[in-house]
């Protein structure tokens, strides 16, 4: 058992209450940690103490836990409560999960969900359920005059030797008059009930009944309906707009100009937003405000040069071809290496601009009035949002209120909330209550992509096929897609990682998996032809280099473990049919490291028509102990479906800065028929503090299909998307 | 504007409104029924659909004025109380992630299945192909097909 302190400087990260119609009220931070590093304790962040979180049991036994957590498809808003419950010790049947009253004060701090939330809250969330459990034991050891040592809980019954038993609804009230402890102990994790069990999505009968759960769905009294213009191309802007006709249909309230980041207003890392200047069109139903959009004639002038997707494809290829000024990373001498070299290989992979094409389009729903302005949608950074809309309203934030709805997808696209700024500046403008709708249109040219990338390995093998020596050299628009201290830098004793970037006038953001989501299929492809050259079995020889990162690793700043890496390869060959012979079934296989978790994955394909058709993905996941194990299932084979979808086919391209895809005619996502037929994934069994779940299934899956795609054809695909690609018969797409 | 009166879910609506106004929109919009969902207005992936006299229809390309005395159901009204063999199937299974597109997945299996109450996995596949799902549920979406047609 591990003991924790509840407060710091005598400052409680918990209070306790009475609640309201009988029974506990236990508010907490979701955010807090038990185990602060020294960095923390030096200077605790103000959010631990910041109550966001409520933990009711009712007179009834009832327990609700009120979370913050809005869900956006990763499961948190069921695995979060999980984990609160097992401390408790309370049977899940009798545990109900409500979003919070998120336009109360006590809630303003939200956070968003993501790969690393269960990270985050995995032990604030511990400490409230056990410090619950505690007020109850003590409560109940009061009431019987026995020792709290005495007690024991099971299913939300406090069992005394004696043959006393009582309900924590029974107790509840009288726990609600117990201090909060100081110090409270965990459960040892080889006792957890609930943790580790599969458990369904407690929002599941909601969405199979269609209830309202999404930004989109958000209704108000008197509310009308706003969708904005944007210009036509990256590069151009607002000239002037002509609304005669547009202004005349029915239904139509007002027409006008916003700007939702004006020049003076201090931006954040969340603004992202190539188009601030925009047209906005108001009025009372969908489709009135669709058709005067239309009828809109609008000009626009170019501001900066229009990008074409060959011109900075070209950019990026003459970066990789030379050596950054100062390289990201430099082991023993990669010259000499390549020098002595018996054998060179070397080759380049690339990955155009992808959007995130969230289902449910960018939306939010906002009422600015004088004094105040309430604000509610599906967005990653409410708080950032918050401040923008703070600024660019000059409105305190005290006066601003932001409800999170369910997000219909996130990917990323929600970390920039530039929608629910425009929404409150439309709002104010039109003086209004408004919903800002973004067509599907609108969503997928306004930019916020996934960069393009490409990246140039190289590698030597001497006399015997060791791996004498490694280049990796990537560029990417904004950002360069390398990570210089990942595998398999500190295999191997000479290696050189170069970063470059190119400027671009095309917005880009996170994406699910940000540059990780390229680099593992570049860097798995690249590695399954240099074991290929070796002569080696590709699980074989990167297990060889992972023995070396764990004999003698080269390096200090290597942010990986070689030991759990290998545990996923080892762990996926044993699973799947590695090694065997079956007529007219290929194998590829690739492994990848990010948000803390490993991954290994093994696919199986067919062919069929001249087409890859994904039979079967063998997925072994270390990432620590896993919480819920349905959504956590659910969630690797989301991952793996979006990776095969958009290294398969998704492409997003330019001319003079204008998207050539606009909407699902054109831009492809994959399709039930491309999906893989069959998904197993093994977990590698932990009893490490959970790691991210959301993304690491993704990175890895795109190379496992290259590397098969190879087996099957002989083609090493080095060009995403692999559609467009590989030598395939494409008739049959 | 034009006056229509169209049967959703077994009642009966009046709706003023123009003429080529989408279903979806009448949906969303005036009769506030927000399960039938937006994801792309043109056809292609699937989230509006909801059943026009038991057929699966894309309601964004369905102007209302074509609806007549045809009987329209929507996610609301496939069952009284989420016991449709294809809910049912969908909860056991544990299909959604985020959610949004599962409306028009349901609608569009529970309509397979009225016509062909044990297809195939091809069957399947195509019947399902025009609905997009960006968080990658198909797995989870057909075997839970395959539960709902067992029991079907
Ligand atoms: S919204 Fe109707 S098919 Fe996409
Ligand atoms: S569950 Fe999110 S789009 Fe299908």
């Amino acid at each position: 058992m591990t003991f924790f302190k509840t407060n710091y400087n005598r400052r409680s990260f918990l209070k306790s209450s009475a609640a309201a119609g009988g029974g506990m009220l236990l508010g907490f931070s979701w955010l807090a940690s038990c185990t602060p590093t020294d960095e923390q304790l030096a200077q605790i962040p103000e959010e631990w103490f910041n109550i966001n979180a409520f933990l009711k049991i009712g007179d009834n036994g009832i327990v609700t836990i009120m979370s913050p957590n809005p869900e956006i498809g990763q499961n948190v808003k069921t695995a979060m409560p999980m984990i609160v419950a097992e401390e408790l010790d309370v049977d899940w049947s009798n545990v109900v999960v409500e979003q919070a009253g998120l336009d109360t004060a006590k809630y303003k701090r939200q956070l968003a969900g993501g790969s690393q939330s269960i990270r985050q809250g995995w032990q604030s969330l511990r400490m409230a359920g056990a410090t619950a459990r505690r007020m109850l034991l003590e409560a109940a050891a009061k009431e019987w005059n026995v020792p709290v040592a005495e007690l024991t809980t099971s299913k939300g019954i406090i069992s005394h030797p004696s043959g006393k038993t009582a309900g924590y609804g029974d107790m509840a009230s009288a726990a609600a008059q117990v201090p909060v402890p100081e110090g409270i102990e965990l459960k040892d994790t080889k006792d957890f009930k609930i943790i580790g069990t599969p458990t369904k999505n407690v929002d599941g009968p909601k969405i199979t009944k269609g209830e309202p759960l999404f930004g989109l769905d958000y209704q108000k009294e008197g509310m009308l309906i706003a969708m904005i213009v944007h210009p036509p191309s990256f590069g151009m802007k607002l000239k002037s707009f002509d609304d005669t006709t547009a202004r005349a249909m029915p239904g139509i309230k007002d027409i006008f100009t916003i700007d939702s980041l004006p020049e003076g207003v201090e931006s954040q890392w969340s603004d992202v937003n190539a188009f601030p200047q925009l047209v906005a069109v108001v009025g009372n139903s969908t489709w009135e405000v669709m058709k005067a959009k239309k009828a809109l004639i609008v000009e626009w002038e170019v501001n900066t040069k229009g990008e074409n997707t060959v011109e900075y494809k070209k950019g990026l290829t003459k970066l990789i071809e030379k050596s950054a000024e100062e390289p990201a990373r430099k082991d023993g001498s990669p010259e000499e290496a390549f020098k002595n070299a018996s054998k060179i290989i070397e080759k380049t992979y690339s990955a155009p601009f992808i959007a995130h094409n969230t289902m449910e389009p960018m939306n939010f729903f906002a009422h600015v009035s004088a004094d105040k302005a309430e604000l509610a949608g599906p967005v990653q950074t409410p708080e950032y949002l918050s401040k923008t809309v703070s600024n660019v309203l000059g409105l305190p934030e005290e006066k601003i209120s932001i409800m999170m709805t369910r997000m219909g997808g996130g990917f990323g696209r929600r970390l920039y909330g530039h929608f629910g700024v425009e929404a409150a500046v439309i709002s104010k403008k039109a003086n209004a209550p408004v919903k800002l709708i973004y067509t599907r249109e609108d969503d997928m040219t306004q930019g916020t992509y996934r960069p393009a990338y490409e990246v140039k390995y190289s590698a030597a093998l001497d006399e015997n096929n060791n791996l004498t020596g490694f280049k990796v050299n990537g560029a990417g628009i904004h950002e360069s897609p390398v990570f210089e201290n990942r595998f398999p830098a500190g295999t191997v004793n000479n290696y050189v990682a170069d970063k470059h970037t190119l400027d671009s006038n095309i917005s880009t953001g996170a994406w699910r998996a940000p540059r990780s989501n390229f680099i593992a299929c570049a860097e798995q492809s690249f590695l399954d032809e240099v074991a290929e050259a070796a002569g080696k079995d590709p699980i074989e020889f990167r297990l060889e280099l992972f023995n070396n990162a764990i004999a003698n690793p080269v390096g200090e700043d290597n942010d990986y473990d070689a030991e759990r890496y290998a545990g996923v390869l080892k762990l996926v060959k044993e699973k799947s049919n590695w090694g065997t012979k079956r007529e007219g079934v290929y194998s590829g296989v690739s492994a990848y490291y990010c948000h803390n978790s490993y991954v290994a994955q093994i696919i199986d394909l067919v062919m069929e028509n001249g087409q890859p058709k994904v039979q079967k993905v063998w997925c072994a996941i270390d990432c620590g102990i896993v919480v819920n194990p349905e959504g956590a299932l659910n969630q690797i084979e989301g991952g793996i479906i979006d990776g095969i979808g958009h290294a398969m086919y998704s492409n997003m391209t330019f001319t003079d800065g204008v998207p050539d895809q606009n909407n699902f005619n054109n831009y492809r996502l994959i399709r039930h028929k491309e999906a893989p037929v069959e998904i197993e994934s093994f977990f590698v069994k932990s009893d490490i503090d959970p790691t991210g779940l959301g993304e690491p299934s993704l990175p890895p899956v795109a190379a496992a299909l290259s590397n098969a795609i190879y087996a099957a054809t002989g083609t090493r695909v080095t060009q995403q998307p692999f559609v467009d690609n590989v030598n395939l018969d494409k008739s049959t797409l | 504007m034009a006056q229509f009166t169209i049967n959703i879910n077994g009642a009966s609506h009046q709706i003023d409104v123009a003429a080529d106004t989408p279903m979806l929109w009448v949906l969303r919009d005036h009769i506030k029924l927000v399960g039938t969902k937006y994801g792309c207005g043109i056809g292609e992936c699937g989230a509006c659909t909801i059943h026009v006299d038991g057929v699966a229809t894309r309601a964004c390309s369905l102007p209302i004025s074509v609806v007549g005395d045809s009987k329209i159901t929507t996610i609301e009204g496939l069952s009284e109380n989420n016991d449709h063999p294809v809910q049912k199937a969908w909860i056991e299974h544990d299909v959604p992630q985020c959610g949004y597109c599962q409306s028009g997945q349901i609608m569009n299996a529970a309509a397979l299945l009225e016509q062909n109450p044990s297809p195939s996995d091809t069957e399947i596949d195509t019947a399902m192909n025009g609905n997009i799902c960006r968080c990658g549920t198909y797995t989870r979406v057909k075997k839970a097909i395959k539960t709902a047609s067992s029991q079907g």
